[in-house]
């Protein structure tokens, strides 16, 4: 029995979709059995992410309006069987599904994986109301960005009312020259105000967006900081204790790599 | 009814009246028998207007009854009721009493979009996040920080006051008066505390300490049954 895991975050735009990519092929990398959920029904990006587009027959819609089965929508990833995908549809509205239909495929697809990673569209309306009906944890996705910051709150006071457990933070897109200078809120600042365990941290990196229109998951490559940290985090998922990664240190990474794969490979 | 006269006692006192009123009978035998009584000594008119205090016991009346009371013996002689007195009140006005008066602990975050509110005095153990509000109609007491909004005394008190940790909110509201913070970046400051100047009829925000010394019945029983 595995266990579901919604990627949320209030406010759009702050890497919900590249952290739920990304975490799942870290796990994949840990021979776990993983499935992503793109919950965004009618903005569905995960599997443009994915680079799985063109693999699409059936969708979340269909699963729910009983068109096929479950499994029948799920699509393998190109780089690992273990990995798979069921996307949401592109030309439905996300009123067409329930939270009950969601929770239902969860439970169904938890028999038979570790992890189900639920990406969800921003917003605290129906479309988050779906991504974490069937959820047992959440990951809430932030920016340093007092905005951004601020919805994440507002998300994290909504997860609360929810029977999930404490909700465990990411920070994407860091510049550490800014928060440096103090013209970014760091990282101390935004768990102080949120209060709840941080996950991990990554950078600002513009080998993340290459990666997004290539359509292979910047985890996917073995020598950079942010394919690192969101392989830290999937381990940190796993139980284990990463420290952070530091974000001056630019030298010395390629050493950090080659120890990780010492440990995890 | 008339040979048994103990159901309404007279008693004369410093500048007035005291009518102790039996809370045994039903009463409508006590309207009778006041009526009678009332009418047997009768004042002349050169007499000036007596107040009256009347005293119920453990009789409890609704307003409708009090005015019927009052109507009555201001009818029948030159007697004016200048209060009623009750050892009993209902649950209900108890219950919201001991409401104003308690001091209610509420342990969260209260995050943004969120709004915890309290009758009586709120002390909240956490933070205040922007976005996030608290209420309470006595005072509020944070033992965290405080960065979005609190508003003490929602029901008029303008002698409430604000109190946090760390004080460095979006807004502090006090009865119907508002502050903001200022439009620059500005760090927050410890153990400080907000409350309505009477000089400057504005919110100030002055060390704890201080605003101590400017509310000196803060923890007081009867400040707040008044201003609950
Ligand atoms: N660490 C990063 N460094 C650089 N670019 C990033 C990073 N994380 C995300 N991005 C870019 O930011 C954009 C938005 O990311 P993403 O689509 O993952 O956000 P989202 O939260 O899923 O958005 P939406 O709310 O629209 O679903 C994308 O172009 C992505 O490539
Ligand atoms: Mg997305």
């Amino acid at each position: 029995m595995g266990e579901a895991i919604v990627v949320t975050s209030g406010k759009g735009g702050v890497g919900k979709t590249t952290t739920t990519a990304n975490l799942g092929t870290a796990l994949a990398l840990q021979d776990k059995k993983v499935c992503l959920i793109d919950t965004d029904i009618g903005l569905r990006n995960l599997d443009v992410v994915m680079g799985l587009e063109n693999r699409i027959i059936y969708d979340i819609v269909d699963v729910v309006n009983g068109r096929c089965k479950t499994k029948q929508a799920l699509i393998t990833d190109k780089r690992f069987d273990c990995l798979h995908l069921l996307p949401a549809a592109q030309t439905s509205d996300k009123s067409e599904v329930s939270p009950e239909a969601i929770k239902a495929i969860v439970d169904e697809l938890k028999e038979d994986y570790d992890f189900i990673i639920i990406d969800c569209p921003a917003g605290i309306e129906q479309g988050y109301k779906n991504a974490v009906s069937g959820a047992d944890k959440a990951i809430v996705v932030t920016t340093p960005e007092k905005a951004s910051v601020r919805d994440a709150d507002r998300i994290i006071g909504l997860l609360e009312q929810e029977d999930i457990e404490p909700p465990k933070l990411v920070i994407n897109r860091i510049r550490a020259h800014m928060m440096k200078s103090g013209e970014m809120l760091d990282v101390d600042e935004i768990v102080n105000v949120l209060s709840i365990d941080l996950l991990g941290i990554i950078i600002d990196d513009d080998a993340v967006i290459k990666a997004a229109n290539s359509g292979e998951p910047v985890a996917m490559k073995p020598n950079s900081k942010v394919s690192l940290a969101y392989r830290n985090i999937a381990r940190r998922l796993l139980g284990e204790a990463v420290p952070l990664l530091n974000l001056e240190e630019e030298q010395g990474i390629v050493a950090k790599v080659k120890r990780f794969f010492g440990i995890s490979s | 009814m008339a040979a048994n006269n103990q159901r309404v006692i007279m008693k004369g006192r410093h500048g007035g009246l005291t009518l102790q009123l039996d809370d045994q009978c039903s009463f409508s035998d006590l309207l009778a028998e006041l009526e009678e009584e009332l009418s047997v000594n009768a004042a002349s008119e050169q007499e000036p207007m007596i107040k009256v205090s009347i005293q119920l016991g453990a009789r409890y009346l609704t307003e409708d009854q009090k005015r019927v009371l009052t109507t009555l013996i201001r009818e029948k002689q030159k007697l004016v009721v200048e209060s009623i007195e009750s050892d009993v009140i209902k649950r209900t006005e108890a219950l919201s009493w001991k409401e104003n008066t308690d001091i209610t602990p509420v342990v969260k975050t209260v995050r943004s979009g969120q709004v915890t509110n309290v009758r009586g005095d709120l002390l909240l153990i956490g933070d205040v996040n922007p976005g996030g509000q608290i209420q309470a109609t006595g005072n509020i007491f944070v033992l965290g920080r405080l960065k979005g909004i609190a508003h003490a005394g929602t029901e008029g008190d303008s002698t409430a006051v604000i109190a946090a940790s760390y004080m460095q909110p979006t807004q502090l509201r006090i009865a119907d008066q508002f502050s903001r913070s200022p439009d620059y970046e500005s760090e927050g400051v410890y153990m400080e505390c907000g409350f309505i100047d009477d000089e400057e009829e504005k919110i100030r925000v002055d060390r704890i300490q201080e605003v101590v010394k400017k509310r000196p019945d803060l923890a007081n029983f009867e400040r707040r049954m008044d201003n609950g």
